[in-house]
């Protein structure tokens, strides 16, 4: 382990002044990704700034109906929690089935949203990783890419975007808000996470310093009947395969709102506004999920062993159609 | 000779007990072998080699030695030199048992990726690991070869492997005229990943020297294996060698050989001149202590329309090391299971750039018993016969390798109790009819088979009575999570007639009464035989001395006609005495025996192995390609169970490593870099809780007069073997395919879309 300094500090001013005057610094959280960065040597900061202290762990109802997710909330508080339970089913559901209950009693929603990639070439010191070390070419696409991602994929990177809850998020719109040096300011759940395109070093539009202080839930009726859907190998502790945030609203038998998130197959949480647009405005039966989920996946770009995520996808995006529906009584 | 009475005795044996080492474990009391710290202790970490085939050209130390802390670094430049060549040799053989005829360090050859060509010693451990991230290692590659498509196009026929106990070619009969005879054949391929261990405590070594007698605390399946392979290749004679492993976290075969590590250390310890710890990384714990190879597995069945076979002709081919002709004996069981009068068995194998492998558990009967359990159920299917029907066909009442007698065997009752009890009468045989929502459901069934291995030289045990009523049982064997001390305990209360509350079990550590590596599922065979010999002479020699006192109740008769019970010598028809009272007659603090076994060689006349049945059912998901394992039931045959509790739980643990084997285990190789490309518990599938489905464990009672004085036949790996089959075949009745391939991976149940 590369020898590194460690601070801790209890308010988020401090916190933030502390990294941002230091570019050798790096916050820590949870510490469930970062600590292994650290110990495989993947993260070689100067110093480590502790913000476990910081006021930013609260979980509020916001006005309107949304909810309003400190930034150091943990995973398992965040998924018990009975406003995101009832109102928010698909959160609670995609953290429940996130990493092992371990590590979501120290896992926090914004170390969520910054975790690194699972890539076995991104943490291997010795493989070639764009992301890691830039220029140096992507073992993964001629490797073993089983698990890497079919959406959103350049020639320097492929690795998928491993969070689930951020999935969910992303299909509730939800808004990050940070605290940098230059004060506050909000951003998307989906510009939050960029393409790899050229630069797969740059994961997020943030700069050095700013921290996530709160993740916004906005209010959003359909969700309380949103579903889930998480495909992987074993039932518990493994990254998906493919996986499904859906919100479903249906009126007349006719599809009027969709939002859709995909995990496991994307290099960021993947919002499916092809699907959505597809749907909406079409019956609420299979064919108009199957339709939706190709259309969705259409862009798709397979690797040597990876591409039966493709109609995995599709498949995974119909079948949580269809639980929606069902749940919400219309069962189709 | 004294008695203690069938009811005394069937009160301590068979019944169930918690582990000896329990508690200790569960509430993190117990110290592994990386926990020892004497003072002084230093830490010594080890460097993998980035390549996996070629030349270090220079180890640059200069960085790693100015940095913080550092005391050493050892490489190919600077090892001393080792006493004696490392050569493979099985543990269960009671000698030195190196994993592999290579030791790094020697020369500037790598020969695999991950083979340790530096080590760093710091006073701490991240002082060491950062040190180590400072040496400027420089390799020349050349090209590798690690798959088996690699590799197959240069295999060659061994004359022997598994450490040379295996020929590597086995025949009988004229298969060519069997298969000649058949009305049908099923001819198929099976591929298998390689497999890693994954053991909750990684491999580990503190070692330190004090007037030049060496202690090892060493995460090990076989003190005396570390302290006889340590002492020959450090050149230091084996009674100066004292190897402690009182505490081990899990095993599976991954520490049943001596890999170089607990030998690092001691030549560490020397160089520094301090104790020093060597812990394996789970990274590392990937290249360091063997696998279960890659391999394809051919078959091809011969049978009359009414299902009898002609022939069996069984080909395997995998990857070795350049240095050992290791293949798990895949062939060796599938050879004896049925009644087959023509059968081929041959080993191909290609050198490869990987260390050598390993045992694993069931190692070669997991394998071989997967490929010729789906053939016999495509058998089955193609015949129209129920599989279970099949098996019973060609059930063998000889070892048909050799024609001599079972020593006991009970397969017949573990079909007939397995089916009973899981509904199997009845079963439609059609596939792909049965549904329960987006699951399609089907059930499967196997044969289990693995050999009673017996331990090449005597063993030994002591067992010590107080005068305060309480015993001790010791050996020298690990507990790394059998049960094995409990075993003790019971085994030691049997013979001596007592209560096993009042016997405590000490074990793992040479200074104690010498037993083989507890390997092969030998180990409570071994153990037990020991045991109950000590603690049967210890009963004999204090009968012995009651009827020659005068003052005793029991003066003068005749020890046939005493019986021991409750702690109490006595006739059944007249007084008697406690142990107590005897001891304390005689100012005798306590009194002590040692039990020496010889096991029966293997010109003993019979055959022996370990028989079950095994039942699965599943639930398919064909959209989403998944399996999901909805039961399974055992039903073994293992001779005595010394505790209900650990042989069930051990069989159980069997049956889920199958249920691993079967669709998640596996180790996937990089082609490019010749590296391991999942080495972590995150990214190397093993089974979770969540995929534990209801498990059921039946014994099928038989009485073995053969294998050893309790007969016991062993519970370690047995049920592995089939657990794989009969889920596969179950995921056949559910969905009409064949998978012949694992893991059962979510893409190839796609595949079939």
């Amino acid at each position: 382990m590369h020898p590194f300094a460690y601070t801790r500090v209890s308010d988020v001013a401090t916190a933030v002044e502390e990294v941002a005057s230091d570019p050798g610094s790096e916050f820590l959280a949870g510490g469930t990704t970062e600590v292994d960065m650290l110990r495989i040597g993947v993260a070689r900061p100067r110093r480590v700034v502790d913000i476990n202290a910081l006021p930013i762990s609260r979980i509020e109802e916001g006005p309107n109906g949304g909810v309003r997710l400190g930034g150091l909330a943990r995973m398992s508080d965040v998924a018990a929690h009975p406003v995101v339970r009832e109102r928010y089913p698909v959160l609670s559901r995609a953290l429940e089935m996130g990493a092992s209950p371990q590590l979501r009693n120290m896992a926090t929603i914004g170390g969520n949203l910054m975790q690194r990639v699972r890539c076995a070439y991104f943490r291997d010191g010795g493989a070639a990783c764009n992301k890691r070390v830039p220029g140096s070419g992507c073992a993964a696409i001629g490797g073993v890419n089983r698990g890497h991602a079919v959406l959103g994929t350049s020639e320097q990177c492929i690795a998928a975007h491993p969070s689930d809850a951020a999935v969910a998020l992303t299909a509730l719109d939800a808004v990050v808000r940070l605290r940098g040096p230059d004060g506050e300011r909000s951003v998307p759940v989906d510009d939050f996470f960029l393409l790899p395109g050229d630069t797969p070093e740059r994961e997020h539009p943030v700069g050095h310093g700013e921290l996530i202080t709160a993740v916004d839930v906005p209010p959003v009726p359909a969700a309380r009947t949103s579903v889930y859907l998480k495909v992987r190998d074993r039932e518990s502790y493994e990254f998906a395969l493919a996986s499904a945030a859906v919100v479903l609203r249906v009126e007349d038998g006719m599809v009027a709102e969709a939002r859709i998130g995909l995990g496991g197959v994307a290099t960021k949480p993947w919002r499916a506004h092809g699907a959505e647009g597809a749907l909406v405005g079409s019956p609420a039966e299979g064919a108009s999920y199957e339709l939706a989920a190709v259309r969705e996946m259409r862009g798709a770009v397979p690797r040597s062993m990876n591409a039966f995520k493709i109609g995995l996808a599709e498949r995974t995006v119909v079948r949580a159609l269809r639980m929606a529906a069902e749940r919400q009584g219309g069962a189709r | 000779m004294s008695t203690v009475p069938q009811e005394a005795r069937a009160a301590q044996t068979g019944r169930p007990m918690d582990r000896a080492d329990a508690r200790a474990k569960v509430t993190g009391a117990a110290r592994y072998a990386a926990e020892y710290a004497p003072p002084g202790t230093v830490h010594a970490v080890l460097v993998g080699a980035e390549i996996a085939c070629g030349e270090v050209t220079g180890v640059d130390a200069r960085e790693a030695l100015r940095s913080d802390g550092v005391l050493a670094v050892l490489s190919h430049l600077n090892l001393p030199p080792l006493a004696a060549e490392p050569h493979l040799l099985p543990s269960l053989a009671g000698a030195s048992a190196s994993g592999q005829s290579f030791f790094p360090m020697r020369d500037a050859r790598v020969h695999y990726a991950g083979q340790p060509v530096a080590m760093v010693v710091a006073d701490t451990l991240e002082r060491a690991g950062h040190a180590a991230s400072l040496l400027r290692i420089g390799y020349r590659g050349e090209p590798h070869t690690t798959t088996l498509e690699e590799g197959r196009e240069r295999a060659y026929e061994p004359d022997r492997i598994f450490a040379g106990f295996l020929p590597g070619r086995m025949g009988r009969g004229d298969v060519e005229a069997g298969l000649a005879e058949a009305d049908v054949v099923v001819d198929a391929v099976h591929r298998m990943s390689a497999n890693h261990h994954n053991p909750i405590e990684t491999a580990a070594a503190t070692a330190y020297w004090e007037d030049g007698r060496l202690t090892v605390h060493d995460s090990t399946q076989g003190p005396t294996a570390t302290r006889l392979t340590v002492a020959e290749l450090l050149g230091v004679p084996p009674s100066q060698v004292r190897v402690v492993a009182t505490a081990v976290g899990g095993s599976f075969g991954a520490k049943a050989m001596i890999w170089a590590h607990p030998t690092l250390a001691a030549m560490a310890a020397r160089h520094v001149r301090a104790p020093v710890k060597l812990t394996v990384t789970r990274e590392q714990m990937f290249t360091a202590c063997g696998h279960r190879e890659e391999q394809e597995q051919r078959i091809t069945l011969g049978a009359r329309r009414d299902g009898t076979l002609t022939a069996i002709r069984h080909h395997k081919l995998s990857p070795t090391s350049p240095f050992d002709d290791w293949a798990e004996p895949s062939l060796e069981m599938p050879a004896r299971m049925y009644a087959c009068p023509n059968h081929e068995g041959v080993y191909r194998l290609f050198r490869a750039n990987t260390m050598t492998p390993a045992f694993m558990r069931a190692p070669g009967e997991a394998s071989g018993m997967f490929a010729l359990e789906t053939a016999m159920d495509e058998l089955a299917s193609e015949l129209g016969v129920d599989p279970l029907d099949l098996r019973l066909r060609n059930h063998c009442d000889t070892d048909p390798t050799t024609g001599l007698p079972w020593s006991s065997k009970g397969l017949r009752e573990c079909y007939e109790h397995g089916a009973q009890m899981f509904g199997w009468r009845g079963r439609d045989p059609v596939p792909g009819t049965r549904t329960d929502g987006h699951w399609l459901v089907g059930t499967g069934m196997a044969s289990a088979v693995y050999p009673v291995y017996q331990a090449m030289n005597p063993q030994r045990a002591r067992v010590r009575l107080h005068a305060d009523g309480r015993a001790v049982a010791e050996t020298a064997c690990a507990e790394f999570g059998t049960g094995v001390g409990a075993v003790m305990r019971q085994v030691a209360a049997a013979a001596l007639g007592i209560d096993a509350e009042q016997v405590e079990a000490r074990y793992g550590d040479t200074d104690l009464p010498t037993t083989v590596a507890a390997v092969g599922s030998a180990g409570s065979g071994a153990i037990s035989s020991a045991v109950h010999t000590a603690a049967t002479a210890l009963r004999e020699q204090m009968v012995e001395r009651a009827v020659a006192d005068p003052d005793s109740p029991l003066h003068g008769a005749d020890p046939a006609r005493v019986e021991v019970a409750g702690g109490r010598m006595f006739l059944r028809d007249g007084g008697g005495e406690s142990y107590t009272d005897l001891l304390r007659r005689h100012m005798m603090f306590d009194a002590e025996a040692l039990g020496s076994w010889d096991p029966p060689g293997p010109d003993a006349g019979f055959a022996a192995a370990t028989f079950g049945a095994q039942f699965a059912e599943v639930g398919v998901d064909p959209d989403l390609g998944l399996v999901r394992v909805r039961r399974m039931l055992g039903v073994f045959a293992p001779g005595r169970v010394l505790n209900a509790k650990t042989a069930r739980s051990q069989l159980m643990g069997g049956m889920l490593w199958g249920l691993g084997h079967a669709l998640l285990e596996a180790t996937r190789m990089d082609p490019d870099s010749g590296r391991w490309a999942n080495a972590s518990m995150g990214e190397y599938l093993l089974p979770v809780n969540a995929d534990a489905p209801e498990v059921r464990v039946e014994f099928a009672e038989v009485e073995d007069r053969m294998v050893n004085p309790l007969g016991v036949k062993g519970v370690g790996e047995v049920g592995v073997v089939g657990a794989a089959a009969a889920i596969a075949n179950a995921v056949h009745h559910a969905t009409g395919r064949r998978f012949r391939n694992l893991p059962i991976t979510v893409e190839a149940v796609l595949g079939g879309r």
